[in-house]
């Protein structure tokens, strides 16, 4: 095997970790917040990527042409959700939040089914079939441009909780939820709002990846779990964390795919998971709880 | 007084009123039985994982009934039945239909799900005519009811070597090494030990395999797969997959920069519509060796005709051909047997003989198990977003075009 086949293929698993760290990152930043498990990530990110489906179809709108009003779209199904469905949850039981995201996610999955079917769909846009000659090694054009939109949006989600009021008052919430309460902040408005920025992250996520891959109604419950490693190893609640979870998952299974079986290549990650487990419970980036 | 019976003129008029009126009506007793219509029981996966390969082949029912006219052959009363893609419902299904009426199953596109409702079927004494199934042992149980117009597994992987070594020679050009890609399910393993093990007994193919890359047919990226199945230079691509999985492949060459000079597919996938509708131009080329139609014969025209009356704009395939061809094993049956009683029915389905058929070979005949052994499969290739049979030449419309164009030329 050849340099520059491994680096392309290393190059590629990264810029696909960075994707799959957007979408991670929703879900780390509602439970690092809300504290709530968002089972229903995955199928609520196939939402947005059917979104993309029919506004291409349509339309013939570009996925980044419609990577704002998609994720705005997302925002808003998010916050409606929490407002209305997750905030009477907040003080139950895990098990009962548990089971009711697992139901929300059942009904996503069957309402997709019955409205587009169960064959999978993409688009085809000009540049889908394009790559990157860098001296030999051969890069995917949808995968770079996917991977530069995804971390323009973790950057400026990044910049949001640091620089803006609403986003420190956020960030309050996380860090002490009864002091939050004493300062006087509307603690349910910033869970709300929490949940729809963790699924415009989502919606931004799909959005992407619908240039790089296809989507049928079934491939929820795969980003679910996908996303759960990611985030169990960079660490349950920190954004960086699910960016770096995401690219070395991304690494890991490119470069396991290639050089043992790739049909295994999710083995792979589920190892990471494990050893991550074993000897870094709190995740790569993920702070020691007493 | 002893009675004395003795024939008068007027007992034997009677009589012979009373045996005129049962003549009389004997044969209608035989034409009320033809002309009600055959109670079916269509068993498909119309949902599911395979819901829209079931949805596929009630195409093939939808177009039956008007053929059937045609062909002057009786009427049936389809019962559809949803197998869910799942084995256990299709066995719940099979024993619904028929303790709902059901006198003759059709079905059921899937293996696993074919098997268990031939039990039901064997069971019950209900002759059950398999559409689409490839698992040589559902044939090899000595079944009564259970007859199969499908080729098994053997048979398809023999003929697409027969079929890609008549290519080869006609073009004069072959490439010398491949590399083989499978789904790593329950089908495509079995076909990648079953194309090991039959090309064995054909030293004649031109290629060696050089790597075998088994990956999950429900990746969300298979850009690994391709860049190693690049890497080892092999100048042909043989293919197990299915359609998701086509496609990405196929978008992955393209933005790797690899053309081979052939993609042989043994499997779904590569000339299914939605193949030819998504990636335009960059479905031309590959050659798919399956159970297909013969592109020739008068019946395939006819309907080829309804198809594209009844669902423009779909091309005619092996789901279509093999789900009308199981109807036509029906209602031919039913016409000879003269009634819906389910062993005449079995007898007359195993004495069929029709010659006016649309899959390859001599017609649709069984064997003593059941199994149509006569049927041919064919070599396909896509051309501008159409389908052409190249091999055999005795069932094709097109000469095979090979290399391949490559993607960068297109």
């Amino acid at each position: 095997m050849t340099t520059d086949v491994i680096l392309k293929i290393a190059i590629s698993g990264v810029l696909t970790g960075l994707v799959y760290g957007l979408m991670a990152l929703g879900l780390s930043v509602i439970f690092g917040v809300v504290r709530v498990v968002n089972f229903a990530h995955g199928e609520m990110m196939t939402i947005a990527m059917y979104l993309v489906i029919v506004a291409f179809n349509a339309l013939g709108l570009d996925p980044f042409v419609m990577l704002v009003p998609i994720s705005a779209v997302l925002f808003a199904l998010g916050y409606l959700m929490q407002r209305a469905i997750i905030n009477p949850f907040i003080n139950r039981p895990e098990h009962s939040q548990f089971m009711l995201l697992v139901a929300v996610a059942l009904v996503i999955v069957n309402a997709l089914l019955l409205i587009f079917g169960p064959d999978s769909q993409g688009v085809t846009t000009s540049y889908s079939f394009d790559s990157f000659d860098l001296g030999g090694i051969i890069i995917d054009a949808g995968k770079v441009y996917a991977a530069i939109a995804a971390l323009i949006v973790a950057v400026l989600l990044f910049a949001f909780f640091r620089l803006t009021l609403t986003g420190k008052a956020i960030r309050a919430c996380a860090d002490n939820y009864n002091g939050a309460l004493v300062v006087g902040l509307n603690v349910k408005r910033l869970y709300a709002l929490t949940f729809g920025i963790g699924a415009a992250c989502v919606g931004a996520a799909g959005t992407m990846l619908m240039i790089v891959t296809d989507v049928t109604p079934a491939i929820g419950p795969a980003y679910t779990l996908l996303a759960f490693v990611i985030v169990i190893t960079g660490g349950l609640g920190s954004m960086p964390g699910a960016i770096i979870g995401g690219v070395l998952i991304g690494l890991t299974e490119a470069l396991g795919g290639f050089f043992f079986t790739p049909s295994a290549k999710s083995m792979f990650s589920f190892a990471i998971l494990v050893l991550i487990l074993l000897f870094r419970p709190q995740g790569i980036m993920g702070r020691r709880t007493a | 007084m002893a009675s004395k019976t003795r024939v008068t003129r007027r007992t034997f008029t009677a009589g012979l009123g009373a045996a005129g009126i049962v003549a009389g009506t004997a044969p209608f007793n035989i034409i009320s039985a033809q002309g009600a219509p055959l109670k079916v029981g269509v068993l498909l996966p119309r949902s599911g994982a395979q819901a829209g390969i079931g949805q596929d082949c009630q195409r093939g029912v939808d177009v039956t009934a008007g053929l059937l006219k045609d062909l002057k052959l009786p009427a049936l009363q389809i019962m559809n039945g949803d197998t869910e893609t799942n084995v256990e419902v299709a066995r719940a299904r099979a024993e619904r239909l028929i303790n709902e009426g059901a006198q003759l199953l059709v079905g059921a596109f899937d293996s696993g799900q074919s098997t268990a409702i031939a039990q039901v079927a064997e069971q019950k004494g209900i002759p059950y005519v398999i559409n689409i199934a490839a698992a040589p042992p559902i044939t090899e149980q000595g079944y009564k009811f259970v007859f199969r117009n499908f080729p098994v597994a053997g048979r398809i992987l023999s003929d697409a070597f027969e079929n890609q070594i008549e290519i080869f020679k006609a073009t004069g050009n072959a490439p010398k090494t491949a590399v083989f890609m499978h789904v790593n399910d329950t089908f495509g393993t079995a076909m990648q030990k079953g194309f090991t093990a039959v090309m064995g007994k054909f030293p004649e193919t031109p290629y060696k395999v050089v790597e075998t890359i088994a990956y999950d047919g429900t990746a969300r990226d298979l850009s690994v797969e391709v860049a190693k199945a690049k890497a080892t230079g092999a100048e042909a691509l043989v293919m197990v997959s299915r359609l998701n999985d086509a496609i990405l492949i196929t978008r992955e060459l393209i933005k790797q920069r690899w053309s081979p000079k052939a993609v042989l597919s043994m499997g779904p996938g590569w000339y299914e519509d939605q193949y030819l509708k998504t990636l335009g131009k960059f479905a031309d080329g590959p050659m798919s060796f399956v159970p297909w139609y013969d592109p020739n014969k008068k019946l395939t025209k006819a309907l080829e005709a309804a198809l594209a009356k009844a669902h423009p704009g779909v091309n005619l395939n092996t789901n279509h051909v093999y789900t009308f061809e199981a109807l036509l094993v029906a209602a031919d049956a039913y016409k000879r047997a003269g009634s819906a009683d389910p062993k005449a029915l079995a007898d007359a389905i195993r004495a069929t003989n029709i010659k006016d058929n649309v899959s390859p070979g001599p017609g649709i005949q069984f064997d003593a198990k059941g199994q149509n052994a006569a049927l041919k499969n064919s070599a396909i290739q896509n051309r501008g977003g159409k389908l052409v049979t190249i091999a055999p030449a005795s069932a094709s419309n097109a000469k095979p075009e090979h290399p391949m164009k490559p993607y960068d030329k297109r």
